[in-house]
């Protein structure tokens, strides 16, 4: 078996689209409209989510014949929570800013469902390998959608992008002025739906059945 | 699927435990000194634009010891504190102690033009969570010369507001005291603070609370400093 097989291959693109974790089984939108005022902060939050789906798949697949069914979901989230710890522990030590700016947020990658989720429907079931496969997948997929929401929050809401100022000085002396709802969680839900229904209407197939 | 016994169940837990513990201790230790310095570099920048010095990242170290000469700890009468430094003097632990016992730091800069600015600490609750800031006195123990505030979840837009410079910068040139003997403080005032009034500054609209908490804050800290401050007038 090749290393990217296209079998692994649907694993890892099926999520960025078809089958995404925020805007198909609308998972993880807590953190989706907390940490997207600003790109920077959304870009290390989807990092930080694929590098704990990924391995926290690879992990449990890895192990899977030995974790008594009985304390499956207790198991899961011992080895979700140490990833998660780490991952906190790292970004302390190395982005403080960013850290700061994630606050409680990266904690709750913990009860992030898209991470539980994957750990019982698919690597308590395959191998490691397409496992982590499927993790790096969903991660994708979660931060596709942050980074979106992100760019057009911090664009309108701030006039910014990663930071730099793009909206030129001349335009705010022409009174223009930063879109202040862009910056309220309330905007990142609108626009969550927004991608949606742009999404919805590219797939057909998504569109439910009367 | 396949049967375990309780005895396995047993085992497999305690030794997954007994890992992972091991693994995030092991973690933990390694980067503390990380952690500790960021945490350190940051006190240190806010110390510092609180006397209107701007540093980044790199330089906060350098400048902080350029710019800050001297840092001593009171006691609530306005008295040096001797073994105590000022620095690792954390403001949440004090602040959790009876007034009396509190120690409360005075971090001394010295500026370009050779003149003096105090910086007081600064603690309180904010809508969401608590907020923090530094302030800084002119030699008068009157006039504030900077302040930064700061906070870890006030809403966006609205109380989070306090962190910015439009925010901060008409504190510069207010007064604490009225006559010179009267602590009152510096109100923060819905609506906006008259153009003359000596010892107010606007406060946020929409961000109500969080604007009174940061007034209460500055009032409950500051004042605990007013013997120091009556003692220590310089002319």
């Amino acid at each position: 078996m090749s290393i990217i097989s296209s079998k692994n291959f649907k694993l890892l693109a099926n999520p960025l689209n078809l089958e995404n974790p925020v805007t198909v089984q609308i998972l993880g939108i807590c953190s989706a409209l907390a940490v997207t005022t600003k790109l920077k902060p959304a870009i290390v939050m989807g990092l930080s989510v694929i590098v704990v789906t990924a391995f926290s798949n690879l992990a449990i697949s890895a192990m899977r014949q030995y974790i008594p069914p009985r304390i499956r979901i207790i198991v899961q989230l011992v080895v979700v929570a140490s990833m998660v710890i780490l991952v906190d522990q790292l970004l302390r030590a190395f982005v403080y800013d960013v850290s700061k700016q994630l606050s409680v947020y990266v904690g709750l990658i913990i009860t992030n469902c898209i991470i539980m989720g994957r750990l019982e429907a698919f690597a308590m079931g395959n191998k490691p390998w397409p496992s982590f496969m499927d993790g790096i997948g969903n991660g994708i997929g979660y931060s596709i959608i942050l980074i979106v929401v992100a760019f057009i929050r911090e664009l309108f809401g701030s006039g910014a992008i990663l930071g730099f100022q793009v909206v030129p000085q001349s335009f705010y002396d022409a009174g223009y002025i930063n879109n202040g709802m862009m910056i309220m969680p309330t905007m990142a839900l609108v626009l969550v739906g927004v991608i949606i229904w742009i999404q919805r209407s590219f797939n057909k197939e998504l569109i439910e059945k009367e | 699927m396949k049967n375990f016994s309780n005895t396995y169940i047993f085992i497999f837990s305690i030794v997954m435990v007994v890992i992972v513990a091991l693994m995030l201790s092991l973690a933990a230790m390694q980067l503390k000194p990380f952690q500790d310095k960021n945490i350190e570099i940051e006190k240190k920048q806010n110390i510092l634009a609180s006397i209107r010095i701007k540093s980044t990242v790199k330089d906060a170290v350098d400048l902080y010891g350029k710019y800050i000469t001297d840092s001593y700890v009171l006691n609530n009468k306005g008295e040096r504190q001797e073994g105590v430094e000022a620095f690792t003097v954390e403001l949440k632990n004090e602040l959790g102690k009876p007034a009396l016992e509190r120690l409360l730091p005075v971090y001394v800069g010295t500026l370009d033009n050779q003149s003096k600015a105090y910086v007081m600490p600064l603690r309180g609750k904010g809508l969401w969570g608590p907020i923090w800031g530094y302030i800084s006195l002119q030699p008068d123990m009157n006039t504030v010369y900077g302040s930064v505030f700061d906070h870890q979840g006030e809403t966006p837009g609205l109380g989070a507001e306090i962190s910015t410079e439009w925010f901060q910068k008409p504190f510069i040139g207010k007064t604490i005291f009225k006559d010179s003997t009267e602590f009152v403080s510096i109100k923060v005032l819905k609506g906006g603070a008259k153009k003359d009034d000596p010892h107010a500054v606007d406060a946020i609209s929409g961000g109500t609370i969080t604007s009174k908490s940061l007034e209460a804050m500055l009032d409950s800290c500051l004042v605990q400093y007013k013997p120091y401050f009556i003692q220590n007038r310089h002319k």
